[in-house]
């Protein structure tokens, strides 16, 4: 089992939307479990670790991406 | 030599919770995710240092030995920094300010740019964490330092560049002979992968699991500036912004010197300057907000253009705290500034110098920073590195026939003047 971690940020009009809940219902394979975030009225982000099968754990994450929340790794940029 | 608790070097602690770990190769928290930074003994780094064992020490960065995070001496890098403060008198004067001066890192050894600082602590620290091979995800003045320093310590290196990088900075980094790595794909998908690699590798990847260690190096250039004005922190100094980290630890830098009791007081204003085409750090800061939103870099300062920021929300906090500012400008206003600072003192930067001086001198216009106060414009790589962006700006040479009379009519210059 892989344990990866993203860095999740939703764009003022996906805030309201239940994007990580319709993901765990939709890959029931993989764990999310969020560890730090900030949600306000017009922006919104959070740290949060995904536990499964790394190749259920991408398509999780393309899923995230395709109800436009915009993924990072971790560290956000390393290319410098 | 195995990572232990010393008596200079605590450990790593959480930036955002607290938790603290022992000193190893780790960057995230694995309690809240939050980034990790090196924590300090300075208890006992205060009994032993002073002005003069620093003055006493090696004329490299490495004069600052008790507050950089290794265990035993330094093994790589020996002859990065203490480069010179330049007083900028005639620049001064072109902006209205009676003490100027250019820290000058666009002659640092081995490879022009302020990386030789962080390179030399990141890889004398991997060597002691028992690393043979390094890597790094770069578009420019990182690779080179990483491989310059990479073969000098005779360490496998790993360098990984975006496909369509232009032929002057893969060529700066071939000529090391590390192993140069095209990643095809957008700048998203390289950054993703080297996240991935960092994490599946037992290398030491400088800007991610030694990230703690690597920043480090950044705050040699503030104790440089304060020993270099004899011992006082200046009151204002300007700072560019890539990733924000050179901001959050030159103010790390200055407190630490406060702290040791090395200067007397602290008043200095740390200001950020980032390029209007990657500017989410000095647009948070000019909307007054403490979060910054993340952006596709369009700007020809292509060292400074990392969009997602990691320490964006930490270099707002240290410009709030000192009381600093940040502004951006645009890629014209760039060129001029590498333009006037060429021009009136000999220096020639690379575009994230026009930056510094661009935005100091907005800052100056609005009255931030006053006429007496003592200026400090961090100048951070060589100019050679990016000649295209001041090409069309430069002019062309006066082209005569080898002829004196020629000569002599072209530049109106009498034919008897000696």
């Amino acid at each position: 089992m892989a344990h990866l971690r993203f860095h999740l940020r939703f764009p003022e009009d996906k805030i309201k939307e239940p994007v990580l809940c319709q993901i765990n219902r939709e890959f029931t394979k993989v764990d999310t479990n969020i560890r730090r975030a900030d949600v306000r009225e017009k922006t919104g982000w959070m740290d949060v670790e995904f536990a499964g099968d790394p190749a259920e754990i991408e398509r999780a994450i393309d899923g995230i991406r395709k109800k436009g929340v915009i993924v990072d790794p971790i560290e956000l940029n390393v290319v410098e | 030599m195995a990572p232990t608790t010393t008596d200079k070097i605590k450990g790593l602690i959480c930036r955002e919770c607290g938790k603290t770990y022992p000193p190893v190769s780790l960057h995230v928290c694995d309690m809240c995710f939050g980034p990790l930074e090196v924590q300090y003994n300075y208890e006992a780094i205060k009994s032993r240092i002073s002005r003069k064992t620093i003055e006493a020490g090696p004329k490299s960065l490495w004069r600052y030995i008790d507050l950089l995070p290794i265990q035993g001496e330094p093994t790589v890098g020996l002859y990065a920094g203490l480069t010179p403060l330049i007083r900028a008198k005639n620049l001064g004067d072109e902006l209205g300010l009676d003490k100027l001066y250019i820290k000058n890192d666009t002659v640092n050894h081995p490879t022009l740019s302020f990386k030789d600082r962080v390179v030399s602590v990141a890889l004398t620290r991997a060597l002691e964490l028992g690393y043979d091979t390094v890597a790094c995800a770069s578009t420019g003045n990182l690779a080179n330092s990483v491989a310059a320093h990479a073969a000098a310590a005779k360490m496998q290196c790993y360098v990984f560049i975006p496909h369509d990088l232009e032929a002057s900075k893969v060529l700066g980094n071939l000529v090391y002979r590390p192993n140069v790595v095209e990643v095809e794909g957008n700048y998203d998908d390289v950054n993703r992968l080297c996240s991935e690699i960092a994490g599946e590798r037992k290398w030491a990847f400088v800007n991610v699991n030694i990230r703690p260690y690597y920043a480090e190096g950044s705050k040699t250039l503030a104790y440089e500036v304060v020993e270099q004005l004899g011992w006082i922190a200046p009151d204002q100094i300007v700072i560019p912004m890539a990733s924000g980290s050179l901001l959050t630890k030159i103010w790390k830098g200055l407190n630490e010197f406060h702290k040791l009791g090395l200067i007397d007081g602290l008043t200095t204003k740390v200001h950020g300057a980032q390029a209007e085409g990657c500017s989410p750090i000095s647009a948070a800061y000019k909307q007054g907000r403490d979060f910054f939103k993340p952006v596709k870099p369009n700007t020809i300062a292509k060292s400074l253009a990392i969009g997602n920021p990691a320490d964006g929300y930490y270099a707002l906090k240290a410009t709030a705290e000192s009381g600093g500012a940040m502004d951006s400008v645009t890629d014209e206003e760039i060129v001029e500034g590498m333009m006037l600072l060429a021009q009136t003192e000999g220096v020639f930067a690379e575009t994230a110098g026009g930056v510094t001086i661009g935005v100091l001198k907005k800052l100056v216009k609005q009255g931030v920073i006053k006429r007496t106060d003592t200026t400090v414009a961090l100048i951070t790589g060589n100019g050679l590195k990016t000649q295209e962006a001041v090409m069309h700006a430069v002019g062309r040479p006066t082209r005569i026939s080898p002829s004196l009379a020629q000569f002599l009519k072209t530049f109106n210059l009498d034919k008897h003047e000696r």
